[in-house]
């Protein structure tokens, strides 16, 4: 289960490429969890970091190695590869005020 | 060491042997097979490196793969941290007998948004018991968690359904855990792990430290439920049973020269017995290792091997001193019949002491083992201490059918009746020493002041050191008179 949403057209990044954001959300099967944190995330990400973002969405019960390499432990787990410094957030994602400050998002965004 | 599965419980327990030297012995068998272990203890105290070892040694000797599951130290701290005790893990991990998942989270990292599980750390163990199909697992620690999340109560609930899915799984899991205050684990462990739990305690008395491993509970199975003194040294745990031995050991009516005619004579004609535990004590200067080297060199000469455990004199001291009374320890000691430890009883801790000996007699496999002085250990410790080292000492020697010779020095003044560290009675044989005047002159007396099972003399005997050798001369009564 891999899901792109927007920008995946990479070679059209924004010059300014610290307001480009890559965004791997770790889940274990397509359960309500699962799918409740990538709709949150989607929703999250469409209303604020429109067109500067790209989602990945890794099943761990498929690429169980992944957990391992991205020390995955709580599921759902989202990190922020882009922009550095990498951030990680555990949960649904439900909480959408929480989320933006979890990425610093509400900070970065104009 | 014990590598059958214990079914001597009504149940049927089934066990797995850990491999590692004395815990199957004060365990009767090993841990629950199939379920979780709780190993508690204060930091440094060896939890680490007994789950550790229960892997490698389910690796090594019963070709058990095994995975170890570290949430505190990278995999590289770890095997730099176990190589000083001889484990080669990289080689396990080649062959596919060990599998190490290092997991690593840190709160400050982490953000809580929502609900989640920890079905990453199930997918993590899944996939590391597949990869080598692993029948052991080793968690160091879970309660990394408490610390790395936020939600108690969801760590709890998956700690119960971790613990429900270990079971299910059947591997046989060591789960290590800190000490709590008042409690077995702080937090709580013990609620998950109810069929074995075991605490590790290192403490500090007289600036010595001593480790010790009790079997708290142990659900289903007869344990030893005393604190046994363990070791880790270059070959990893050793833990020394005291009462696990028991008093079965077979008494045998054989018996084994002094190496001294006199004295066999007064030990009913033919000696010490065979296996027994024999003491000497007195003062400085009366004999005491001139006794003890006869009786080695009897040994020897009989084409036996000997231990000189020697605590105060380097073995080319001791070998020249007792060449001057006739004994030549030298041909026994270059075709190595007679083997000398000597060392430093400052050195090491009782523990260490103990090990070292056994150690020792387990690799020359003598028929007499030789300590002079024991007193040289009563710095070393409190002597209850030096009691329980001797106790277990003593009893692996009669195990193993060893004659044991003690020799203890009493203090200028003291009544050496007194002064033997609470070992004469553990010994079969006490024999005393000390300074007789008579006529003028100042003789050594040598006295048999008990010796089980035997018809023994009751004469106290001048005991001539002499370019002869040595030989015990029967005073006349009215001429005696003892010094103290």
């Amino acid at each position: 289960m891999s899901e792109q949403n927007g920008s995946k057209h990479l070679p059209d990044l924004p010059s300014d490429k610290s307001e480009f954001w890559i965004l791997r959300l770790y889940v274990a099967g397509h359960t309500m969890r699962s799918l409740t944190a990538i709709a949150n995330l989607q929703a999250i990400c469409e209303e604020h970091l429109p067109d500067k973002h790209h989602i990945e969405v890794i099943d761990v019960i498929e690429d169980p190695e992944r957990a391992s390499t991205d020390q995955i432990l709580a599921l759902p787990t989202l990190i922020r590869a882009l922009p550095p410094p990498i951030r990680k957030i555990i949960g649904d994602l439900s909480n959408t005020e929480r989320v933006l400050v979890g990425l610093e998002i509400a900070q970065r965004s104009p | 060491m014990s590598n059958t599965i214990s079914t001597s419980t009504p149940h049927h327990l089934a066990k797995t042997p850990t491999g590692i030297y004395g815990i199957d012995e004060i365990t009767a068998g090993g841990l629950p097979q199939g379920r979780p272990t709780l190993v508690a203890g204060s930091a440094g105290c060896g939890k680490t490196l007994l789950a550790m070892e229960f892997l490698v040694r389910g690796a090594t000797l019963y070709n058990e793969p095994g995975v170890f599951v570290t949430f505190e130290e990278s995999p590289d701290e770890l095997m730099d941290n176990v190589a000083s005790l001889g484990f080669d893990l990289d080689d396990l991990r080649e062959r596919g007998l060990l599998w190490i998942e290092h997991i690593y989270l840190e709160r400050s990292e982490i953000e809580e948004v929502g609900a989640y599980t920890l079905d990453g750390l199930f997918i993590r163990l899944a996939h590391a018991f597949e990869r080598i199909g692993a029948k052991r697992v080793a968690l160091d620690t879970l309660e990394v968690l408490f610390s790395g999340l936020r939600d108690e109560a969801l760590i709890r609930a998956e700690l119960r359904r971790l613990f429900r899915w270990l079971k299910e799984r059947g591997v046989t899991a060591v789960v290590t855990a800190e000490r709590g205050d008042g409690t077995i684990t702080r937090h709580g462990l013990e609620e998950y792990v109810a069929d074995c739990v075991i605490v590790l305690d290192h403490r500090v008395t007289s600036q010595l430290s001593t480790r010790r491993i009790r079997i708290v509970k142990y659900r289903g199975t007869m344990h030893g439920t005393n604190e046994y003194p363990f070791l880790i040294d270059q070959h990893g745990f050793t833990v020394f049973p005291i009462t696990a031995l028991g008093l079965d050991y077979d008494v045998g009516t054989e018996r084994i020269s002094t190496g001294v005619a006199g004295l066999d004579e007064m030990l009913g004609g033919s000696g010490y017995y065979k296996g027994s535990t024999v003491l000497i004590s007195g003062t400085a200067g009366t004999g005491k290792t001139s006794l003890s080297s006869a009786f080695a060199a009897a040994a020897c000469a009989r084409g036996e091997h000997a231990l000189f455990v020697a605590f105060e004199e380097s073995p080319a001291q001791i070998m020249r001193n007792v060449r001057s009374i006739g004994i030549d320890l030298r041909p026994a000691f270059t075709e190595q019949y007679l083997h000398f430890h000597a060392v430093r009883p400052t050195l090491a801790g009782l523990e260490l002491h103990l090990a070292t000996i056994t150690d020792q007699i387990a690799r020359i496999k003598p028929s007499v083992v030789i300590i002079d002085p024991i007193t040289s250990l009563i710095s070393q410790g409190f002597n209850s201490e030096v009691r329980a080292l001797f106790t277990r000492l003593i009893d692996f020697c009669k195990q193993h059918g060893i004659t044991l010779l003690l020799t203890s020095l009493s203090e200028m003044g003291q009544d050496p009746e007194g002064t033997d560290i609470g070992v004469s009675s553990l010994v079969d044989s006490w024999l005393l020493v000390r300074n007789l005047e008579m006529h003028g002159k100042r003789n050594r007396g040598l006295y048999i002041l008990k010796s089980r099972g035997m018809a023994h003399s009751n004469q106290i005997r001048k005991l001539v050191l002499s370019s002869e050798g040595i030989s015990l001369i029967e005073i006349p009564s009215s001429s005696l008179q003892l010094t103290s």
